[in-house]
């Protein structure tokens, strides 16, 4: 089941000129012996390094900086900062690949906040099945624990036919068992689990696997990337984020014939480029989403 | 006697196997059958048009490497491996200008890999 979630019910504006989304999520209960406190993270999304086009983005080779500027210069700390795919444009030449997978990593570095994880997107990882985008940011699929929230990172991209695949499925499915039904579960990944517009291969195939394993868990939530442009949706109790790009936004889905970038428009430049500031209310089990331009008129 | 009994035996399991399969490649032999090549990063033709109702078979092949055809309004879709023939049998339920595209990442250009199949009463 799928419905959107009402924007008005949960959009307010906020300061620093964003938006704050509250996910609503249920409380859940208290893991024995696990730090319980509120905090906060950074999404950023799509950064495409080594994209070339002056019509739809004339500082490609300088948003992530500034970027990575607008992060570090954010009032609140981030406990930590998460990376979700697509963070080189593609390329055919493993040797470009490698190149521009590198130059992102450099320019990463100047995030004063160290506590960086990085996912995968289709540009990075599709055409070697992941093998330069590890070789740089190790293991494509992962999870972690942070004050008694449950991180699963996974990949659906490696696998240029967009799935998730049977061995990373099992691996979900033996992570997920180790969580109590109640228990607060956040999963990362770069294309959306659900079919959100597959005639803009805006899916992941076996996406509906993952949602299987994740409903009986009451508090779940998802970050995602990939189309470039702020979405909220739900799959039952499982809401969905999507997170803006930082290179160029595309439409909505299905709003015209065809997935072609938003063009740069000189009048509002960086227009529709941002990420977003997630706060985590562990007590209430909210996740209020910030939503920051690059650069602010 | 039991050599012509084995010869009549056979012609008569030929003649009906002939028979059943010939039904079949009539019924085929109605079908319109289309045939794409996917290559990076179009589809030819780009521009599919059919009749509602009516079936068709798809047939796909690659020039180059390992590419998709996907077409979510149908729900049908195939892996176009190179040196094979993918076939897709679409009988158009609805009437209307639909979206195919590639749903394997074949390249740099691998975004704008997309055609349109027309359906019309």
């Amino acid at each position: 089941m799928q419905q959107s979630i009402d924007r008005r019910q949960f959009l307010k504006l906020a300061g620093l000129g964003g938006v704050v989304f509250a996910s609503g999520l249920a409380g859940g209960a208290k893991l024995a012996g696990a730090a319980q406190d509120d905090f906060y993270f950074i999404q950023l999304s799509d950064t495409h390094w080594g994209f070339n086009g002056p019509v739809v983005n004339p500082d490609a080779g300088g948003t992530l900086q500034k970027a990575v500027a607008a992060v570090n210069s954010l009032n609140f700390e981030p406990d930590f900062i998460v990376f979700t795919g697509d963070l080189t444009h593609t390329t055919d030449d493993p040797k470009e690949r490698r190149r521009r997978l590198g130059e992102f990593r450099d320019i990463v570095k100047g995030l004063k906040n160290k506590n960086v994880r990085f996912l995968a997107g289709e540009h990075d990882a599709a055409l070697d099945n992941g093998q330069a985008w590890r070789e740089f940011f190790g293991p494509s699929f992962y999870s972690f624990d942070h004050k008694g929230v449950h991180f699963v990172a996974l990949d659906n991209v490696s696998d240029p036919a967009a799935r998730i695949g049977d061995q990373q499925l099992v691996w979900l499915k033996l992570d997920l068992a180790k969580q109590a039904a109640d228990a607060r579960i956040v999963v990362f990944a770069h294309r959306p689990l659900f079919d959100l517009y597959p005639q803009w291969d805006w899916a992941t195939r076996d996406g509906a696997q993952a949602i299987d394993l994740l409903m009986p868990h009451k508090n779940v939530t998802v970050f995602y990337g990939h189309i470039h442009q702020e979405h909220h949706q739900m799959t039952g109790h499982i809401a969905h984020h999507s997170a803006k790009s930082l290179i160029f936004p595309l439409p909505a889905p299905g709003s015209q014939p065809k997935r072609e970038p938003i063009r740069w428009d000189p009048a509002q430049p960086y227009r529709g480029l941002g990420f977003r500031g997630v706060d985590a209310e562990v007590q209430e089990a909210d996740y209020e989403i910030t939503e920051y331009p690059v650069r602010t008129a | 006697m039991k050599l012509e009994r084995r010869r009549l035996l056979a012609a008569g399991i030929v003649t009906a196997a002939g028979a059943v399969f010939g039904a079949g490649a009539l019924a085929q032999a109605k079908e319109r059958v289309i045939r794409v090549t996917a290559r990076k990063f179009v589809f030819l033709p780009r521009e599919i048009r059919l009749k509602k109702g009516v079936p068709v078979v798809l047939e796909f092949v690659t020039a180059d490497v390992v590419m998709g055809f996907n077409a979510p309004d149908f729900k049908v879709r195939a892996d176009i491996i190179p040196g094979q023939v993918a076939r897709v049998r679409l009988v158009p339920d609805k009437t209307g200008t639909f979206v195919f595209l590639c749903d394997i990442f074949c390249g740099e250009g691998h975004e704008g890999m997309s055609g349109q199949i027309h359906v019309v009463a």
